[in-house]
């Protein structure tokens, strides 16, 4: 069946049991994250050293998809650059979006590929991503507005 | 002498027969067949109102109230002769008293710019209740900023019902307008209309009858029910989208400026000077969705065909076994259990989100609506950031309702 290809074993498992899941204080950068058809909301709080992403968590309500697409993202970017981690938001946003997307080296990230047959949920996957690259690209984390995937 | 026509008929309510005559029930969706239980968001059209804007657009369109020509006149009586169906179909008084609009929600826009916003003074308030849908809410919200104006809004309780006398206790010497559901899109309720227009008569408050959700499943006689405006959503009631229906009383109305200017809506017009039309046309300016309303016209004779008693009884066999058959399912909350319900269920489950819900269900062919249904006030009340809600219509069986419980026990278990 389709469905085991969306739901994944990886993904019930960190719907079930996210990781880097909670409070982060202090953080250096704080953006929340809404998508509005839904109803999912997550906070994204990340520390910096230097460039480097030194820890990050999140919080929030959302579906499988969502909780278990920030919960892999939280561990795939932990100790990643900046630059890193922004290339591999591209990465899973071509996974996300395009089957031609190669799902090599993303390791468990992977399991996000089932996500494209059904178009009504890409923006469940991808909320946290966003979230992420707002908080990247902005010179001052602290004071972002939300994002949202509208 | 026996009526042999009767004698043959199938006793009860034969909803296989009624399901041939909507050609999308047929349909099978990922290889397996349709449960269509999103009737609450939009429901199926039958063949009579495929058919009756197939011919239109075939045989008969021009635009209307304008040309001498044939085809211009067959349209014309085509689209009045769709409003003098609806005058019937709600008992309105006169041809006067049915405005065609886009839906309810441009029909609850008309009304709070064209009736409430010349009246409004600051401090006025207008009254609605905590379950309306967005579309009840947001047109007072904007008229309220636009004129001073206050927003009341009267509370609902842990069933999800509406209390007569906690909806009286917010009406004020200042209490201009109360507007509310007859049904609730997000948790079935059906609200106790007749006392709360009853009450703001008494107080010489105006009342407007928000009845998207109500008009498919209950009879409504705007007379009887003594509400100043009714406002409803062809596409909910089995006719295409983009139509619906600004029932108001005549003297209101007359007394209402136009709300949108334009062609139709004028009788003479110079640059020093605008003579308005007459009723309904001074409300519906520019070419209207002449298709849409013929085809509403037809769905009206759908339902005027129906045994609609009939029909109801089958709507309340649906909802008492999808109560019954949900309730079964470990860490299932239904959301909204008032004593006088339309058949839907709005209900949530531990640890599965609606949206995955949704998705899981769609494998197996089931479409059920998910997410706050426009009333995220209603959601906030109950804690919920969204329900999965299945919304019956007369044409769905007791047998898609067991298939909606095995796929939301399946999809319980996967999450658990």
């Amino acid at each position: 069946m389709e469905l085991n290809d969306l739901y994944r074993d990886v993904i019930l498992d960190h719907n079930r049991r996210p990781r880097n899941f909670g409070a982060l204080e202090p953080s250096d950068a704080s953006v929340e994250g809404f998508n509005p058809m839904c109803g999912d909301r997550l906070t994204l709080r990340l520390r910096l050293a230097g460039d480097q992403i030194s820890d990050i968590r999140f919080e929030g309500q959302g579906c499988a998809i969502s909780t278990a697409s920030a919960s892999l993202m939280t561990e795939a970017v932990k100790g990643k650059t900046r630059a890193e981690a922004l290339q591999l938001f591209d990465r899973v946003h071509r996974l996300l979006t395009d089957d031609a997307a190669a799902a090599e080296d993303l390791g468990k990230l992977a399991a996000l590929s089932g996500v494209r047959e059904y178009p009504a949920r890409v923006k469940c996957a991808s909320l946290c991503w966003h979230t992420l690259a707002s908080a990247l690209r902005s010179s001052n984390p602290q004071v972002l507005p939300a994002v949202t995937t509208e | 002498m026996k009526n042999i026509a009767l004698a043959d008929r199938p006793m009860g309510f034969d909803v296989h027969a009624l399901r041939r005559q909507f050609p999308i029930l047929s349909r099978t969706i990922r290889g397996k067949p349709l449960a269509y239980l999103d009737n609450g968001a939009s429901a199926q059209r039958p063949n009579a109102v495929i058919n009756a804007v197939d011919d239109y657009e075939r045989h008969h369109h021009a635009n209307i109230h304008r040309g001498v020509h044939t085809l211009s006149q067959e349209a014309t009586a085509l689209y009045e002769a769709a409003r003098d169906r609806l005058v019937h179909f709600i008992n309105a008084r006169s041809r006067h008293e049915i405005i065609f609009v886009r839906g309810t929600t441009e029909a609850i826009n008309l009304v709070a710019q064209s009736y409430a916003r010349p009246q409004l003074k600051p401090g006025d308030e207008i009254l609605i209740t905590h379950l309306e849908h967005h579309a009840n809410i947001v047109p007072w919200q904007m008229v309220c900023e636009q004129t001073g104006a206050k927003l009341m809004v009267a509370p609902i309780d842990a069933r999800g019902e509406v209390h007569v006398e906690a909806v009286t206790a917010l009406m004020s010497p200042r209490t201009r307008l109360l507007a509310c559901a007859h049904v609730s899109n997000a948790l079935g309720t059906v609200l106790p209309i007749r006392r709360l227009i009853a009450a703001a008569k008494e107080r010489g408050i105006a009342t407007l009858i928000d009845g998207a959700q109500a008009v498919s499943h209950l009879h409504v006689d705007v007379q009887e029910l003594g509400c100043d405006f009714y406002a409803f959503s062809g596409h909910k009631m089995f006719g295409p989208t983009g139509v619906g229906v600004l029932y108001g009383r005549e003297q209101l109305l007359e007394r209402m400026p136009p709300w949108q200017g334009g062609g139709e809506m004028i009788l003479a017009v110079t640059f020093a000077k605008t003579t308005y039309n007459g009723l309904p046309n001074k409300f519906e300016a520019g070419t209207p969705n002449i298709s849409g309303a013929i085809g509403l016209g037809a769905a009206v004779d759908f339902l005027s065909g129906l045994d609609r008693d009939a029909a109801h009884a089958h709507e309340s066999a649906l909802l008492e076994h999808a109560t019954a058959e949900l309730s079964k399912i470990p860490q299932l909350r239904i959301v909204g259990t008032a004593a006088d319900k339309a058949s839907l269920v709005s209900f949530y489950v531990a640890g599965v989100h609606p949206h995955d819900l949704g998705t899981i269900l769609d494998e197996d062919g089931i479409a059920i609506r998910t997410g706050h249904h426009c009333a995220m006030p209603v959601m906030d009340y109950f804690q919920l950031p969204a329900t999965a809600r299945a919304s019956f219509a007369f044409y769905n069986t007791l047998e898609e309702i067991d298939r909606l419980a095995a796929g939301v026990e399946r999809a319980r278990k996967l999450f658990a």
